[in-house]
């Protein structure tokens, strides 16, 4: 983390998705540019229809057929992956990128062996033989802690629980050595203990293992857990990012101010949850200005009309707020409170 | 009020089991494969307070649940409500008296009528008031849950996730019932609307007096809004408490483990370590022998796999109960002591 230069996996500039439907074009992701540093994890935060996914499926190259990226940049050590067409797309899912989903069970092949799910992407990618491939399946098996793995490597993903299912998926993503492994909130469906389980993997596979994570999740403490660095995203544009427990404890955007305020913590508890108040803004034509500021308590005249692009903080933050000082106010005053 | 004189709604010694498998093999074996989703729970609400009942998929919480508000006949045991038993086969009056609201928001709700359909058709069927008075009930009910007359000719569709929820509420409400059981009322929803709904059974109970059973796998949704939590495992309540003591002093190796795998805002500097507890809950079709929870317990005992805990209160504190044999030792306040400190 002290090195001198810090090496970036992946980068993301200013990238543009649009999503043509029939009540008009949907902005789904607009000008969001962020980087994943080597062997560390970024959380890419937001509530539905923020446009994490949108973005996340951009970087996979798995966006639905209606959506587009219309412009922008994604680089993957220096490849610009929006350029690639499919099939050398497809060359670079599993060696150089792969992916982890929030359910498991419509994510795996029902009717093969989970064993052979695993040894497929090193038979396809790296052109080990069938023996060679088990090997390897057997060893990934192990390191993601599925037990008697031998015995486990002919059974069908129907006969795992949900937590083993969701390391099979982590053993799929790491079978051919990504640089980079993106996860649409992988332990949402999970239970509270098994979520823990899995979150705790992840982290040790990040640091041993070196390879980077981009995290896709509404839920903050997960985040803080796991990541190191932290995008929030707001009606498909990034508002505020940095490293993650200073996002977290000292928010410089009225909307991760919000988001920290009405979720209930459960290290202090509050006399009142906060809510943001109003709804999130519509994509297809988006208010003017700032896109939260129809919702935001410390709204003045320039929020209504002025663009508000991500603009850099000392200390390698950054935040889309006009009045970002107004936030340092509110929680100088929540910290106050006893 | 928990330890007051006659609770307003309780369990004695509930089961519910749900047969699985071939009936007809099951006919010929003369045995039936049975899944023990409820079994054997003794649980007390006081009138005006707010209980959790918290626990992991598969607990038999929602099953709990169900039993309690009559929408499903248990096997074994009763359940008395306001000092008597209630029967198999409800009364009217007494449904009317204990409502749900469900988890999906979206599913829950007749997409086919009007908030106003709705709430007139529950009012005139149970005649909660005059037929004269049924709209501006209507009206009154909905400015309850923060929404506003214009809304009684809307339809589900037109409303979002928080505000249906606001809407179910509202229809559990207008029968007037004692007691509210909401199965995680708040799961299906963004974070910032979670709150609005906290907030709003948080008023209502403060408002009206209304007893909540609030079910949830939500730690701390549960500890920001009850007085009491019960802590279900495997179809068994392990640990009821005062939400602080339980949060504070946690005795039963379950309810630690749970409550350090939370995952927290503010964070220890070496994650990646040792899960909170490790394992998957067994299945509920074979549950094991002596208590249910040895299979994942750090500290399990010979003793634990012969003897089936009993929930039990502390020697201390009659309000804090647990099922586990070493709960109210030296050992288990120790572990609990040991991991307040490894999650500071």
């Amino acid at each position: 983390m002290s090195d001198a230069i810090p090496d970036t996996v992946l980068e993301v500039r200013d990238l543009h998705v649009r999503i043509a439907s029939r009540r008009g074009t949907v902005r789904a992701v607009d000008g969001v540019s962020f980087e994943v540093p080597r062997g560390e994890a970024l959380g890419l935060v937001g509530e539905s229809g923020s446009g994490k996914s949108m973005t996340l499926r951009a970087i996979l190259g798995l966006l639905p057929p209606e959506a587009q990226v219309t412009s922008g940049q994604i680089l993957l050590d220096g490849v610009d992956l929006v350029q690639l067409g499919r099939s050398d797309f497809n060359r670079i899912r599993g060696p150089k990128i792969s992916m982890i989903f929030q359910e498991p069970m419509s994510a795996l092949n029902p009717v093969m062996r989970v064993g052979r799910q695993i040894a497929e992407g090193p038979e396809v990618h790296l052109g080990y033989s069938r023996a060679r491939a088990a090997d390897r399946a057997l060893e990934l098996m192990r390191r993601v802690g599925i037990p008697d793995p031998e015995r486990r490597f002919r059974a069908y993903p129907h006969e795992f629980s949900g937590g083993m299912r969701q390391r099979v998926m982590i053993a799929i993503a790491l079978s051919c050595d990504p640089e980079i492994i993106l996860c649409d909130e992988p332990t949402t469906a999970l239970d509270v203990t098994i979520q823990d389980q899995i979150l705790r993997l992840l982290a040790r596979l990040c640091r041993e293992s070196g390879v980077s994570l981009v995290f896709v999740t509404h839920d903050l403490p997960v985040v803080a857990q796991v990541c190191q660095h932290i995008a929030v995203m707001y009606g498909g544009q990034l508002v505020e990012r940095g490293d993650v427990r200073e996002v977290l404890l000292d928010p410089r955007h009225p909307y991760t101010l919000g988001l920290v305020r009405s979720a209930p913590d459960f290290e202090y508890v509050r006399e009142s949850l906060v809510p943001i108040p109003g709804s999130p803004p519509s994509l297809i034509t988006p208010p003017p200005g700032c896109r939260f500021h129809p919702r935001c308590a410390f709204v003045e005249e320039d929020c209504r009309v002025t663009d508000t692009p991500l603009r850099l903080l000392p200390g390698g933050r950054a935040t889309a707020c006009l009045h970002y000082e107004r936030c340092l106010e509110a929680v100088a005053a929540d910290r106050a409170r006893p | 009020m928990p330890g007051s004189a006659e609770p307003l709604l309780a369990a004695r010694g509930v089961s519910v089991y749900f047969p699985v498998g071939s009936q007809l093999a099951a006919r010929i074996r003369h045995e039936e494969r049975l899944l023990r989703a409820v079994d054997g729970v003794d649980l007390e609400i006081g009138r005006g307070e707010v209980l959790a009942l918290v626990g992991e998929s598969g607990s038999g919480k929602s099953t709990l649940a169900l039993a309690l508000a009559g929408l499903r006949p248990v096997d074994r045991g009763e359940i008395r409500f306001d000092g008597r038993a209630l029967p198999a086969n409800r009364s009217r009056a007494d449904r009317r008296r204990i409502q749900m609201v469900f988890q999906d928001p979206y599913s829950s709700l007749n997409p086919r009528l009007t908030v106003g359909g709705m709430l007139g058709e529950l009012l005139r069927v149970h005649h909660v008031v005059p037929r004269s008075q049924v709209e501006a009930f209507s009206t009154e009910l909905l400015t309850l849950v923060g929404l506003s007359e214009s809304d009684l000719s809307a339809y589900p569709r037109q409303f979002s996730g928080g505000q249906r929820q606001r809407v179910a509420i509202a229809r559990a409400l207008a029968l007037r019932p004692d007691v509210l059981v909401a199965d995680e009322p708040v799961s299906a929803l963004d974070v910032s609307v979670q709150a609005t709904i906290l907030n709003l059974l948080r008023d209502l109970r403060g408002e009206l007096g209304l007893t909540l059973l609030l079910i949830s796998h939500n730690l701390a949704v549960v500890r920001h809004l009850c007085d009491r939590v019960a802590v279900m495992y495997l179809g068994r309540i392990v640990e009821v408490a005062p939400t602080e003591q339980l949060f504070s002093a946690p005795r039963h190796p379950y309810t630690q483990g749970l409550l350090a795998a939370i995952p927290r805002l503010t964070d220890s500097a070496d994650y990646g370590g040792a899960p909170a507890v490790a394992g998957d809950p067994p299945s509920p079709l074979r549950i094991p022998a002596g208590c249910r929870f040895r299979t994942r317990c750090p500290m399990a005992q010979p003793r634990c796999e012969q003897e089936d805990p009993a929930l039990s209160a502390s020697p201390d504190d009659p309000g804090h109960l647990a099922a586990c044999h070493f709960a109210f030792g030296p050992v288990a306040a120790a572990v609990g002591e040991l991991q307040k400190k490894e999650q500071p």
